[in-house]
This record gives C-alpha cells, sequence and structure tokens, in this order.
C-alpha cells in the first residue's frame, strides 16, 4: 500500500534502492510481491537509469511489516530485479520534490511568499487568490513546509516519494544484495 | 537462414530442449502452434481437463526430473491451469506452461476468450512471459527452461499471443536462430543461482556436526529437486545421524534404513516428531520449516541449533533463524560437508549411543498402530489396504496421491526405498492430484508400475482423465479408498467440532466407481472383503493394456494418527488411542 507522506519518517521505514531489467511488467511484478508477501510500501519512484538496459526503482518501505531481510531475499527472486542496495536514511542522500498549491489572498501573499523564500522554493505557477510551489529538498524539510503551509490553507499538493543515492563522504552502511553476495 | 513461422519456431524450440512429450488441449488462440505438433516427434497427449494437463506435466517432472511441459489455450484453459501451476510453485516442480493469448492486437479489448494471463499467474509462477515478437520465440522458450530447472526449480509460463505464430500473418515471420548458453546468461543479469555453499559456513557446520549429541537430519524436497540421495546416504552412514524424510522427501533417504525415522509434522510418526523436538542439532536439508512440520513455531525444537542449507536464500531465516545458514545446491553443499566431516576427523564425534536408545524406546514404544480387528459386516481398514498394496508390488513402484487421509496414510505406511517413488502435492494441498499425476509419472517411466492411491472426494475431481489414459493407453493403476466421506475434514469435525458433521458426507455408492471407471476404458473391482484385498490387487497387477481402478470400501470413522492439533507444539503428540497418549 502507498500511504500518504504527510507524517515524517521513522525509524522504522528503510530504503531500498532496487535495479531492475528495464522490460515490460516489472515494476508489476516488484508490487505484487509486496502485497502477496504482505509488506508495506511507504513510499516508491520508478525511473530510468543512465543505462536503458535498467531502471532504477527506489522503494521505502516499512520494516514493522516484516523484516527487511526477507523482503530483499524475496525480492531478489524476482528473474527481472539485478541488484538491490539497501540505504540507511542517516547515511545516504535522499531528496523529494513536491508541487503545493497554497491559498494566498492579498491579506496574506506576502507571507506565503517569504515562506517559500526560507525553503527556497519556487512559484511555478500564480493564480488570483493561489500560488502554487515547487519544492525540492530531504523528505524532512518538505514535511516542515507542509506543517507551516497548513496555516495558509493548502489546496491540492503532491510529493514524489523520495529518490535515493548512497553517501559519498562517509562509508556507508551499503549492504548489496547482488548475485556475488547472496551466500548469507 | 531458415524462414519459418513463430508456431512452427515454438515447437522447434520445445525439440530443442529435448521435450519428448507433452500434454496440453487445443483451442482457438493456440491452433497454429498445434499444426506443427502433427509433423513434430513431440508426443502429445490429449487431456479432457487443462488442471489435467498441469498436474500431468508435474507429475512427469516428479517422477523423471526433467521440466514437464503443458499446452493450453487462452482465457479459460490458462485459468484452468492456474491450479497446477500453483501446485508446481509451492512443490518447487520444473514445469513450462504454454499458453495461447488472443492477437496483440486484440490484448485489452475483452476479446472472445482473452484474460490477462500473465498477470493472473505473476504470484503462481517462477517467472512468466508474454511474448510480443516471434523472433524472440526461441530465446524465450531456451530460457523458460533455463530458469524452470535450475536454482530452485519452479513452473514458468509462457504466453503467446495468436497473431505471432500464424503462418498467415507477417508478424509470424522469423528467421530461425537458436541462442547459445552464454547468450542466455547475458540476457539474465540479475539471475545467477548459488549452488557452491561458502566453504566457511560448511565447515562451521562440519564442526556442529562432531559436536551435538542428539543431532536430527531434516530431509526436505530439496534433496530430490538437487539428486542429492546419494551424497545423503553417504553423510548419514559416516555420521550415522538419523534421518527424518518430510512429505516432500519420502523415499529421498530409504524408509527401511535403520537410520530413517520416516515423517515428521501434523501425522508424521511419534520418533520423528519427537526425535526433532528433542534434539540438539537440526540439519535441514532442503527443507522449508512448513508449519505442517513445525506445529506451534516458538515451542518447535526449543534446544536445537539449525544449520539450514537451501538453494534458495529467502528460505534461510524466513522461519526459523538458522545457526549456520547455507545457500547452495543441497548435493554439492552435502559432498563438501562429507568432505569437512572427515577433514575435521569423524572420530572426534561424542558418543551417541544414548540418543540412540532413547529413538529406540521411542519406536518401540509408539509405533504406527491400527486397530486391525475385522468382524463380517465390518468396512475395510484404509491402512490394511495399503499394506495389502505396498507388499503385492514391486519395491520401485511409483505411487501417486491426492490429499487428505489416504495421502497421510500412504505416505506412513508405504515403504519409500527409492527417490522419485512418491508423487504428491504437499504444499497447496491439492485435491484430484493423484489421477492426472500418475499419468504423468507413467509417462515419464513407463517401465514401472504406478498406483495411484486417491480417496473418493479426490477421484470425483479429476477423473475424466481416466479416459486419456484409457485412450492413450497409460496403464495407470487407481486404488480408491472409498470412505464415502471427505475423510480429513470429518476427522476434524469429529475431533475438533464436537462430531458435527457439515457438509462432508458422499455417500459410497453415487457415484458407482466401477460403472463410472468401465464406461473410461478401464478394468475395474470393487472389494469390500479384506479377503478379496491380495487377489484383486493381483489381478489388477497383472492388467498392462489399461488402466485399473479398484474401488475399496474403508472405514469412515478410521482417523490418521499420530496427530499434532493444529495450534499446539509438537509436543502434544497425539496416538493411536489404544496406545493411550493425548486426549482425543
Amino acid at each position: 500500500m502507498i500511504t500518504d507522506t504527510q507524517t515524517q519518517t521513522p525509524a522504522r521505514h528503510h530504503t531500498l534502492s532496487v535495479l531492475v531489467e528495464n522490460k515490460a511488467g516489472v515494476l508489476t511484478r516488484v508490487a505484487s510481491l509486496f502485497a502477496r508477501r504482505g509488506y508495506n510500501i511507504y513510499s516508491l519512484a520508478v525511473a530510468p537509469t543512465d543505462d536503458e538496459r535498467f531502471s532504477r526503482i527506489t522503494i521505502v518501505v516499512d520494516v514493522e511489516s516484516s523484516p527487511l531481510e526477507q523482503i530483499t531475499k524475496q525480492l531478489f527472486k524476482l528473474i527481472n530485479v539485478v541488484k538491490i542496495s539497501e540505504l540507511d536514511p542517516a547515511e545516504a542522500v535522499e531528496r523529494e520534490l513536491m508541487l503545493m498549491t497554497i491559498k494566498a489572498e492579498a491579506g496574506s501573499r506576502s507571507q506565503v511568499l517569504e515562506l517559500v523564500q526560507v525553503f527556497e522554493g519556487k512559484i511555478v505557477d500564480v493564480g488570483h487568490d493561489a500560488l502554487t510551489v515547487m519544492l525540492s529538498g530531504k523528505p524532512r524539510n518538505l514535511d516542515d513546509f507542509e506543517e507551516l503551509a497548513r496555516a495558509f490553507g493548502i489546496v491540492e499538493h503532491q510529493r514524489t516519494g523520495r529518490v535515493a543515492l548512497r553517501q559519498l563522504t562517509k562509508t556507508p552502511r551499503l549492504r548489496s544484495v547482488s548475485s556475488a553476495a547472496r551466500t548469507t | 537462414m531458415t524462414k519459418m513461422s513463430g508456431g512452427h519456431a515454438l515447437i522447434k524450440s520445445l525439440e530443442m530442449m529435448g521435450v519428448e512429450v507433452m500434454f496440453g488441449l487445443p483451442g482457438g488462440a493456440i491452433l497454429p502452434v498445434y499444426d506443427p505438433i502433427i509433423d513434430s516427434p513431440i508426443r502429445h497427449i490429449l487431456v479432457r481437463h487443462e488442471q489435467g494437463a498441469g498436474h500431468m506435466a508435474s507429475g512427469y517432472a516428479h517422477a523423471t526430473g526433467r521440466a514437464g511441459v503443458c499446452m493450453v489455450t487462452s482465457g479459460p484453459a490458462a485459468t484452468n491451469v492456474v491450479t497446477p501451476l500453483m501446485d508446481a510453485y509451492m512443490d518447487s516442480v520444473p514445469m513450462i506452461c504454454i499458453t495461447g493469448q488472443v492477437p496483440l492486437a486484440s490484448i485489452g479489448s475483452d476479446a472472445f476468450q482473452e484474460c490477462d494471463t500473465t498477470g493472473i499467474t505473476l504470484s503462481c509462477t517462477k517467472h512468466n512471459y508474454l511474448v510480443t515478437d516471434a523472433r524472440d520465440i526461441p530465446h524465450i522458450v531456451a530460457e523458460a527452461f533455463h530458469i524452470a530447472t535450475t536454482g530452485r526449480p519452479g513452473p514458468v509460463l509462457i504466453d503467446i499471443p495468436k497473431d505471432i505464430v500464424d503462418p498467415k500473418n507477417p508478424r509470424s515471420d522469423m528467421d530461425w536462430y537458436w541462442p547459445t548458453p552464454d547468450e542466455i546468461d547475458r540476457g539474465l543479469p540479475g539471475y545467477k543461482p548459488t549452488t557452491k555453499g561458502h566453504p566457511k559456513m560448511i565447515k562451521e557446520a562440519a564442526r556442529l556436526i562432531l559436536a551435538s549429541e542428539k543431532p536430527v537430519i531434516y530431509a526436505g524436497g530439496g534433496i530430490l529437486k538437487a539428486r542429492a540421495a546419494e551424497a545423503l546416504r553417504e553423510l548419514v552412514e559416516l555420521t550415522g545421524i538419523h534421518v527424518v524424510t518430510t512429505l516432500m522427501a519420502r523415499g529421498a533417504f530409504p524408509d527401511r534404513h535403520p537410520l530413517c525415522l520416516g515423517m515428521p509434522g501434523m501425522h508424521g510418526n511419534y520418533t520423528a516428531i519427537t526425535a526433532m523436538q528433542r534434539s540438539d542439532l537440526l540439519i535441514a536439508l532442503g527443507s522449508r520449516f512448513d508449519d505442517r512440520v513445525t506445529g506451534k513455531l516458538d515451542g518447535f525444537a526449543p534446544d536445537a541449533k539449525v544449520i539450514h542449507v537451501d538453494i534458495d536464500p529467502a528460505e534461510l531465516g524466513k522461519v526459523r533463524r538458522p545457526d549456520v545458514p547455507i545457500v547452495g545446491d543441497c548435493r554439492l553443499v552435502i559432498e563438501e560437508l562429507v568432505k569437512a566431516v572427515r577433514d575435521l576427523g569423524i572420530e572426534t564425534q561424542p558418543d551417541r549411543s544414548d540418543w540412540g536408545r532413547t529413538i529406540r524406546g521411542w519406536q518401540e514404544e509408539f509405533p504406527l498402530h491400527y486397530d486391525q480387528g475385522w468382524e463380517e459386516g465390518d468396512a475395510l481398514k484404509p491402512q490394511f489396504v495399503l499394506e495389502t498394496l505396498r507388499d503385492s508390488t514391486p519395491d520401485d513402484t511409483i505411487v501417486a496421491s491426492g490429499v487428505g487421509q489416504h495421502q497421510m496414510w500412504t505416505s506412513q505406511h508405504w515403504k519409500f526405498d527409492h527417490p522419485y517413488t512418491w508423487v504428491n502435492s504437499g504444499g497447496l494441498g491439492t485435491m484430484g492430484y493423484s489421477i492426472p499425476a500418475a499419468i504423468g509419472a507413467k509417462v515419464g517411466r513407463p517401465d514401472r508400475m504406478v498406483w495411484s492411491v486417491d480417496g473418493d472426494g479426490c477421484f470425483q475431481m479429476t477423473a475424466q482423465e481416466l479416459v486419456t489414459a484409457s485412450s492413450e493407453r497409460i496403464p495407470i493403476k487407481v486404488a480408491i479408498l472409498n470412505n464415502a466421506y471427505l475423510g480429513m475434514v470429518r476427522q476434524w469435525q469429529e475431533m475438533f467440532y464436537e462430531e458435527r458433521y457439515s457438509e462432508v458426507y458422499l455417500s459410497p455408492d453415487l457415484p458407482d466407481y466401477v460403472k463410472w471407471a468401465e464406461a473410461m476404458g478401464c478394468a475395474a473391482f470393487r472389494v469390500e472383503h479384506p479377503e478379496e484385498v491380495q487377489p484383486t490387487i493381483d489381478k489388477a497387477n497383472e492388467i498392462d493394456d489399461r488402466p485399473v481402478v479398484i474401488d475399496f470400501r474403508t472405514d469412515s470413522t478410521e482417523k490418521v494418527y499420530p496427530m499434532v492439533p493444529a495450534g499446539l507444539t509438537n509436543d502434544h503428540v497425539v496416538t493411536d488411542p489404544s496406545q493411550g497418549k493425548g486426549g482425543y
């Protein structure tokens, strides 16, 4: 189940970066596996990689529903899954994009703009009494913005779900389940 | 380059894979693939229901170790093979299922006999394909066989739209080729099953084995899939460790061997269950800690360390966390384990004669038991029928069963001394499995005697495949243990639902099984008296030109013991009431 991303990320969420073959139906296989085994998906983002044979699916999973190890092992049994990297949120670069339309009538417009400025957002559309803002950043920052924007009135908003890569500066706790390392 | 239609290429690809026989039933969407079958050396067996085709392919695979192949049309035919696919998936049976599909342009339009076959079978296949280009056919067929038969085996489905196999359609034109193993490998960047166990883990396992005072080998179906029966025997004879063989592993280690304890689990024998329960080391080889084996999990083998060998990494730690996990092919790992044990020195093993005596004590106190008394007017004891059948057939007879009481009694009372002689539906528990599976097994092993032991409930689900057996001259033999009930359900209602029998009565003579069998071209007999059991089996064994069906009228009140009631730990084995253990 894809739940909404309004709450902050508690520690029970882990991010899996799953490299899959770029073939028809692969996303269905992944989603179906989660449904069948009773694992919960918190958010999910898919896009092609620089190598056209592969796509990368970034899945934030709820590890309370099942141990992460079982999830990755079952995922790896899918023939089209090539590699799975488990990213600890504390040691990965995670970003998310959000579009939000906020009420901004004459009286509050300048305050809204100020808030957007603080969060380094961009105004991407302007109406008579509302603004549409684009914000990208750490999921946590988007949560904060959402909280603050609520005071003005959120008309609608959409988040992409996070994408993540491992951090370069520190040595990440990266557990790679690739074909070479499947022995445990 | 040879020009070819996709349909022709499909059949030729099956020939290239060494397929000798396939089970199927044609229909609209698969018509173009059936045409080249006329000119192919592949034997096609025309079934009466697509479910039969699937189970036959599975029975064939069980008996031969090769992938079974079935082929059916689109829509309802595809949905009819869903049960055999799930069955094969649960029991890791290598199988190829080819389904017809409406032409590519019609997909998604709710066309006649269209269904989303790949979508429906997503969770009951190891992998599946919707082929969209005739040129992909040889590669996909070769890849499908590779996936079905390597790693943890399983069913693979190939869904083929009509237009890419129909020679009248230009979309079906292709140039014939055959992929090299290397090309298959390169096409599967995410599929590299680990077969060789980690040396460090193997050494650690050997150390645990040599230190253990009360070890038990818990052998599962993976032993048979990996052709590891010989290796297992070597390990057992080297170490002198007792073996239990699960429902899926019956025959993987000979029942007559003094170290064989038989089947564990809900209806396993007392000693097998209790030896596991009291052991200090469980050596799980190709087994998966199924709930029917473990009983209530948190009380299962509480003092045992666990060595778990499986080719599927996801099985390690899925149910019980192993102390030594080893991913790999059971045969290769056991061979390495034997070496490692020898290297460390077999003489360092502790003296296990106390443990051996304890086990013998259980065996003597709680052997398999049933009340053999019989008076005029009584129905036959099913166990007596099975023992007579067992003793009147060759040692290497292949036995196929359905699901329920008759399955448990067969597994308990038969002596399996050879691998690949027991064919049954373990994981999914598919009633009606027996008849088609026996047919598939007999097709794969025509040199062997094949008996189907069936219940009356199961028989009524797939009996029509005896028409297939008659017309294709596949002389299987069927023993119906006819107790006029859905026996296992009746047993639960008697034991756990205060004898409130809800919808389990079937009638002993509606249908008339003898007439029904004769109408399907079989020889048929009815046996009601114990003295007729032996002569009728002898008569059946003589008949080799058509199937035989024997309707044994058995006692409906007979229950399967021992039993560990659901929800209890394996400390609560209920034995036959005369043995006085348990409260039921």
